[in-house]
């Protein structure tokens, strides 16, 4: 690893954002519409403020697991991988160049959506704003890091994309939004224990609702963290240096 | 490692599979520093596996690949050899420039060598236009263009004149001629026979096996003929013969 060269990727990464104005503009205004959206839909300030935090930990990983999955996936069916590999890029430089670029467009994502939610639509928040921004950004790398690993087993861009659905909604469903977590079958109990998503909408509700940032809230936030992590090492170890 | 003796890559008995078909047959042969290596053959007669063998990309069968004296694929050559694949390996949503800003921070190249090497492969004119809007021959000059970044003492390029004028075409093999008279290695596979002339080597591969391994004076002499094209055919005739 080379710090030059994750910078260099990373720097890279997002000039190629900055020539896709459109791309640039869904990523950054998307969210705030949808939340929006769902202000107007429920219009009740009570249930407004359980809902907004979920999709603030939804949206950054959603986003970022298809952008990445997509242009990593770009990058191997284009040659452009096969030539980093013979370069002295290393697999790290690439992977975090990747979740740096995409984290700072997560940054982007969720300033604009905090800024709307707490101005506009009176969203309260208990907690520190920076630990809102803290687990938001954990989401994105955890996207980000997912989105590297799952584009591996992809050959095409139509099978990327419902990689999505499959990482997306088992995650949502049994991340406590629906139904409380304690109240599920134990079997999807164990399974909802063991995906980081529960971890992050968890850590979210303790910011917005009671802001407590006690020992629960650092547990959850050390298992989105390390879930990232895992993920970032297990999508290097999938990039190969030969290939078939 | 510019004045280590040895030639510039050493192939023993190499045999790759792709597929689970094996299209290297168990290759030999030497290429020497300082030259233009053709490597000459049909389309699907072994030739960018051979390459990405040499370069290290390519996961092998049996058999050794030395590259400047070490293993190919050795993390310290990743510095000293271009390589350019036959599709361009640019990014589209980049211009001229950022692709090649980008690849030389990879490989430690100084800045001024995004001027030189645009200049070189004749894309001034286009440097500031996204990679998407250029025309096929362009990309693979902006392409061949990362290949040339940093000072490479071994260059790998495969079908790198494909598709491009006569006048370009021209320039180019000049330009490796003149890498060449610098004391850098290249290896340049074409299926176009007439570009077998422009090198001082030539290596004619035909379903995953050598076929000759010669000047092209010595091809030409050897096979009784003027023409290489001509000389291909003997080859094979001869071969089929034996």
């Amino acid at each position: 690893m080379n710090p030059a060269i994750t910078l260099a990727t990373a720097r890279r990464i997002l000039t190629q954002l900055r020539h896709d104005h459109r791309t640039v503009a869904l990523m950054a205004f998307v969210p705030t519409l949808v939340i929006i959206l769902l202000y107007y839909v429920i219009d009740d300030q009570r249930s407004f403020g359980a809902w907004a935090p979920i999709l603030l930990c939804v949206f950054p990983f959603l986003v970022m697991f298809l952008v990445t999955s997509i242009a990593t996936l770009r990058e191997r069916t284009s040659g452009t991988l096969e030539r980093l590999m013979a370069t002295p890029l290393g697999k790290l430089d690439l992977l975090l160049g990747y979740g740096i670029a995409f984290g700072l467009m997560a940054c982007v994502q969720v300033a604009i959506a905090l800024a709307v939610s707490l101005t506009w639509l009176g969203f309260d928040l208990a907690g520190p704003l920076w630990s809102l921004v803290l687990i938001a950004l954990l989401n994105a790398l955890l996207g980000t890091a997912l989105g590297l690993l799952c584009s591996a087993f992809a050959r095409s861009e139509f099978q990327a994309v419902q990689f999505m659905p499959v990482v997306m909604i088992p995650q949502l469903l049994l991340g406590g939004i629906l139904v409380p977590r304690d109240q599920m079958a134990t079997v999807l109990e164990w399974v909802s224990n063991v995906l980081p998503m529960s971890y992050a909408i968890e850590g979210m509700k303790v910011v917005v609702m009671n802001g407590e940032l006690g020992g629960e809230f650092w547990r959850d936030v050390a298992i989105v963290a390390g879930s990232a992590l895992l993920a970032l090492v297990l999508g290097a170890a999938t990039l190969r240096r030969r290939t078939p | 490692m510019m004045n280590l003796p040895g030639p510039a890559i050493a192939v023993r008995d190499l045999r790759v599979s792709r597929g689970g078909v094996e299209v290297l047959h168990g290759i030999d042969f030497e290429v020497p520093r300082g030259q233009v290596t053709g490597l000459l053959g049909p389309s699907g007669c072994g030739k960018t596996t051979l390459m990405r063998a040499i370069v290290g990309v390519q996961i092998v069968t049996g058999g050794e690949v030395t590259v400047l004296g070490r293993p190919a694929g050795d993390p310290s050559l990743r510095r000293s050899v271009g390589y350019s694949t036959q599709s361009p390996a640019v990014y589209r949503d980049l211009t001229v420039v950022e692709n090649l800003r980008y690849f030389a921070a990879v490989l430690n190249a100084p800045r001024s060598d995004v001027d030189r090497v645009i200049e070189e492969v004749g894309l001034t004119d286009v440097a500031g236009q996204l990679g998407g809007t250029l025309s096929g021959g362009q990309l693979n000059r902006a392409s061949l263009a990362v290949a040339l970044l940093g000072s490479p003492e071994l260059v790998v390029l495969d079908e790198p004149t494909v598709g491009l004028d006569p006048v370009l075409r021209q320039e180019l093999w000049l330009l490796f001629q003149g890498m060449a008279d610098r004391g850098v290695t290249l290896i340049v596979s074409s299926h176009v026979m007439d570009e077998a002339a422009r090198c001082q080597r030539l290596i004619v591969m035909r379903e995953g096996e050598i076929l000759a391994d010669d000047t092209p004076h010595d091809l030409r002499e050897h096979t009784r003929t003027t023409d290489l094209e001509e000389a291909f055919l003997r080859l094979i005739e001869e071969r089929t013969a034996a």
